[in-house]
């Protein structure tokens, strides 16, 4: 009897969630759907690449961070150097459609009635507004992303045979760096917050932070995408974790949510709203974390490389790349921080979900 | 703004590769190292048992061993003194033994002595009675012969009788 409700709820919330984040996004097309609009602010980004290339007087330091932080239909690593990524399109009437971004290189940004628009990040919209396309392309940050996860399995798998073929033996070399890192997030993180059942959550909580770690680490070399920055990646992460809580969450998760111990019947008339926002807030705070931190980082550094570019001068450049060097020893440190952070705040989440007596804990 | 709005083919490729890093690690990364850690802390623990095991173990043997010394000990001093008990009393047995044995010879050593004494004795009465006799009968003999002798004799005899 209790199975079916917890499903029931289950489902509601991910459709609220998956609601909430629809209007969103039909504004956001709206925007680009008048033609003019579209075409404005791609005459806008052909002067602003015209003003690069003829004279750095004019360089646009907002434009150039957003470029950078935002995703791309090419890897671009340096002014003129990219590599073309695969385009996916989905249209009811054409159906699926795949061809290399390079094609877009021309005159007016379009091919075989697509446009690509620069905007703050690069959208394909059809010329024919009539038509809707669904847009599945092999961005930067997909590409970026398939890197960290073949990364991983290389790594992870290696070391996973490694423990197969030493039985018995001390760790070695590789293995043992690793091992002191997974005993961390196992010892230190999941089994003092997920509590007894922990090993059910191993897993996933283990990937949870290799891969945003994989993936900070990886955003900050030159050249690579800023894949734990961007929303779409840290919300479907938030989402993952949310479901996976709320699929396990026992009796005692609901009871209180609905009926918070101690708190006379009036007060629930407060109570129950604050307890079912504190339910979403979970979530969109750990979206929210990541992406802001990470995104942040990289304006700052990307600011302070602007800083060179502005000034121009002989005597700013190194202060500014020891300032630079020192950011970015702190980002490293804020890669590891974040995906402690994620997967330390996940485990707490649904240990307070699958707690089996007492009072579940509030969100934090 | 676009930096807050989620990208629906972004957010699809995402699920798409995490869900199979998840599931790709889960079964060939993350399997092994958990048992592989498991199993050598179960190990180390175990180790660790079988030391401390090993150990007590080794103060009780420790302490059966002085027992079993001890005991032996006591063991070898009852033998000994035992062993010094029968040999006195075999000693004191065959003193005694001996001494018997001896009066016993002694004893018939007599018996045959008297007994030879007694024959020697009986003999010696047989024969100076038989030399008697031989010698009464030679006096007889010869006193027969002799009227006169005869007479004297007689009246000899006849005249110490009458003194006595």
């Amino acid at each position: 009897m209790y199975t079916p409700l917890r499903l029931f709820i289950t489902t509601a919330l991910v459709a609220a969630t998956c609601f909430f984040n629809l209007p969103a996004q039909a504004q956001e097309s709206a925007q680009h759907e008048p033609n003019p609009i579209a075409d404005t602010v791609n005459q806008e980004e052909h002067e602003i690449e015209h003003n690069l290339e003829e004279s750095e007087q004019k360089f646009n330091i907002g434009q150039m961070i957003m470029h950078h932080i935002a995703d791309s239909h090419e890897w671009e690593f340096s002014h003129g150097i990219a590599i073309p990524l695969p385009v996916i399109l989905y249209s009811a009437d054409r159906g699926i459609e795949l061809f290399s971004s390079s094609n877009f290189h021309n005159e007016h940004h379009e091919y075989n009635g697509y446009h690509l628009v620069h905007g703050d990040s690069e959208t394909i919209e059809p010329v024919d507004h009539e038509r809707k396309i669904y847009d599945f392309s092999i961005t930067k940050n997909v590409a970026s992303m398939m890197l960290s996860a073949i990364i991983l399995v290389l790594i992870f798998t290696s070391i996973g045979k490694a423990y197969q073929r030493n039985v018995g033996k001390a760790p070695k070399g590789f293995q043992s760096a690793m091992e002191i890192v997974i005993l961390f997030i196992r010892d230190d993180v999941v089994k003092p917050n997920v509590g007894p059942n922990y090993e059910k959550y191993l897993p996933y909580l283990l990937t949870l932070f290799f891969f945003i770690l994989v993936n900070n680490i990886l955003g900050l070399l030159p050249g690579a995408a800023n894949v734990t920055g961007n929303i779409a990646i840290t919300m479907t992460l938030a989402v993952i974790t949310f479901i996976i809580v709320h699929i396990n969450a026992n009796k005692n998760y609901y009871k209180h949510l609905v009926s918070p111990p101690g708190v006379p019947a009036p007060l629930l008339l407060i109570m129950i709203p604050v307890e079912v926002v504190g339910v979403f807030m979970k979530p969109f705070s750990l979206m929210v974390r990541l992406f802001a931190n990470m995104t942040a980082g990289h304006i700052i550094l990307l600011s302070l490389f602007g800083l060179i570019f502005i000034f121009q001068s002989m005597f700013i450049a190194p202060v500014i790349s020891l300032f630079a060097l020192f950011l970015n020893f702190i980002e490293i440190m804020v890669a590891f921080i974040q995906a402690f952070i994620f997967t330390l705040l996940s485990s707490m989440y649904i240990g307070s979900a699958i707690e089996e007596h007492g009072h579940a804990d509030h969100g934090h | 703004m676009s930096l807050l709005t989620p990208n629906p083919g972004l957010i699809f490729w995402m699920l798409v590769v995490f869900l199979l890093v998840v599931f790709i690690l889960a079964k060939f990364a993350w399997k092994p190292i958990i048992k592989g850690l498991k199993d050598r802390e179960n190990e180390i623990q175990g180790a660790l048992d079988l030391a401390e095991r090993t150990k007590s173990e080794m103060v009780k043997l420790k302490a059966d061993n002085e027992k079993l010394i001890i005991e032996a000990n006591a063991v070898r001093d009852r033998i000994l003194r035992d062993a010094k008990e029968a040999s006195d009393r075999m000693i004191a047995e065959s003193k005694d033994r001996a001494v018997v044995e001896g009066q016993k010879m002694i004893e018939s050593a007599r018996d045959t002595i008297r007994n030879e004494q007694h024959a020697a004795i009986s003999k010696m009465r047989k024969e100076v009675a038989v030399l008697s006799l031989q010698i009464a009968e030679q006096v007889l003999h010869r006193e027969l012969k002799d009227k006169e002798s005869q007479e004297k004799l007689i009246s000899d005899l006849a005249s110490s009788a009458r003194m006595n």
